[in-house]
């Protein structure tokens, strides 16, 4: 194709989804949409896969049945969300061994938010409230972003995601209303979570640097700092319910915006764990390598199976005919 | 990595209740067509979203081509005459 037939293709493809059309895996797309979203729909499922392993880490310890049922089926869903967003991914041609290989090898990047560990049951709690809550921020604008599979995933990512939030908020309540250790627990959880969640949203607008052609994509309906801002301005007040209290002494709500003005967040802390120097990156990346590898002869096990399968039915059906 | 043979891809539908047509969801890797029905059961209908599954290994599914659009879909939209309104009759005429 020449340059021009190319930049032809490429003005029809924005004008439609300048239109809100959307688009299908079959369709013409520019390489940058397709490589765009193989990187942020990856990047959305690793997070959803090694986002179970702190939560993990707390579900044969659960305080109850009900909280330990609540967690399973949190787990689970993440591990569902995880497979959603990669089947979604594979329909722009990228395979799954592919993705595994990036994931594993550390080339491919997810939340750094997990890379932080889980100390206490209030983690429970605290990731629940804080950082699904900052994931479902994220996340619904994503319903109504232009390539459909993603979008078709998220919409169902969403509507299971809400009661995660609930429930890690019940957890938060719970230990208020506890003993003052309880109380103190669930504080020290939020002090722990509260920054890292506002990172969880990403780089400030200046810093970010694919916000604007994703903002064109509709891969990106709002900006780091809105959402931020969101955010922020949801959680005070959930807070202060619990009767917790934010630990940022700048925090301020400002009367002429209607929004809570913020202290500053420690970037170099966010860039540290990105670039795998976080608590917990290295712990995260061999528990998820080590299930994988021991999950191998299980895998090989049921190719042999289905093999063995296929050629008895060939048999017989060679005998009847 | 290994030239071992990896689990084949499989495109999930699922029927939400009867009198629904299946309808579908997504897709996933399984070894055979009976795990491929046990693992879309427990990735897609885990808050009752069905009552029946089906399973195609995705390399059966023959696509149409988006850039054949035109010749494909095209012609039906001169074919007016194939809706009721095309037709001209009085406002007298009832049950029509």
């Amino acid at each position: 194709m020449s340059n021009a037939e190319i930049k032809n293709l490429e003005d029809i493809f924005e004008q439609r989804i300048a239109n809100d059309e959307k688009i299908e895996p079959k369709d013409w797309m520019p390489e940058k949409y397709r490589k765009t979203h193989i990187r942020q729909m990856s990047q959305h499922a690793h997070s959803e896969i090694v986002g179970m392993l702190p939560e993990g880490n707390w579900i044969s310890r659960a305080p109850s049945l009900r909280r330990k049922v609540a967690l399973l089926a949190k787990v689970q869903d993440e591990a569902g969300h995880g497979l959603y967003l990669y089947s979604a991914c594979e329909t722009l041609g990228v395979s799954r061994e592919e993705l595994y290989r990036q994931l594993h090898s550390g080339e491919a990047k997810y939340s750094s938010i997990f890379n932080y560990p889980t100390l206490t049951w209030a983690d429970m709690g605290a990731i629940g409230w804080l950082v699904d809550g900052a994931a479902i921020i994220n996340q619904v604008p994503l319903c109504n972003t232009s390539y459909g599979p993603y979008a078709r995933a998220m919409v169902r990512v969403c509507k299971e995601e809400s009661f995660h939030q609930r429930q890690g908020y019940e957890i938060m309540l719970s230990l208020c209303n506890g003993t003052p250790e309880q109380k103190e627990m669930a504080q020290d959880a939020l002090n722990r979570w509260w920054w890292p969640s506002l990172m969880m949203l990403g780089p400030t607008d200046d810093a970010s640097v694919h916000t604007e052609q994703s903002m064109k994509w509709k891969l990106k309906r709002k900006t780091n700092d809105e959402l931020r801002q969101q955010f922020i301005d949801q959680t005070v007040p959930q807070a202060d319910i619990l009767g917790l209290t934010i630990p940022d002494p700048d925090l301020k709500f400002n009367e002429e915006t209607g929004s809570y003005d913020f202290g500053e967040i420690d970037w170099d802390e966010f860039w540290q764990v990105v670039k795998g120097h976080g608590p917990c990156n290295k712990e995260r990346m061999n528990a998820r390598v080590n299930a994988w590898n021991e999950g191998e002869w299980v895998r090989d096990a049921a190719v042999a199976y289905a093999e063995k399968q296929e050629k008895r039915r060939n048999k017989s059906s060679q005998i009847s005919a | 990595m290994s030239d071992k043979k990896n689990w084949p891809l499989w495109e999930i539908f699922v029927r939400s209740k009867n009198g629904l047509e299946h309808r579908h969801c997504g897709s996933l890797h399984a070894s055979d067509a009976e795990m491929a029905l046990a693992n879309a059961r427990d990735v897609y209908t885990r808050r009752s979203e069905g009552v029946s599954i089906w399973v195609v290994e995705s390399e059966h599914i023959t696509a149409s081509n988006p850039e054949n659009n035109g010749e494909l879909f095209e012609p039906a939209q001169d074919k007016v005459y194939r809706h009721p309104t095309f037709y001209d009759l009085p406002d007298d005429v009832k049950h029509m």
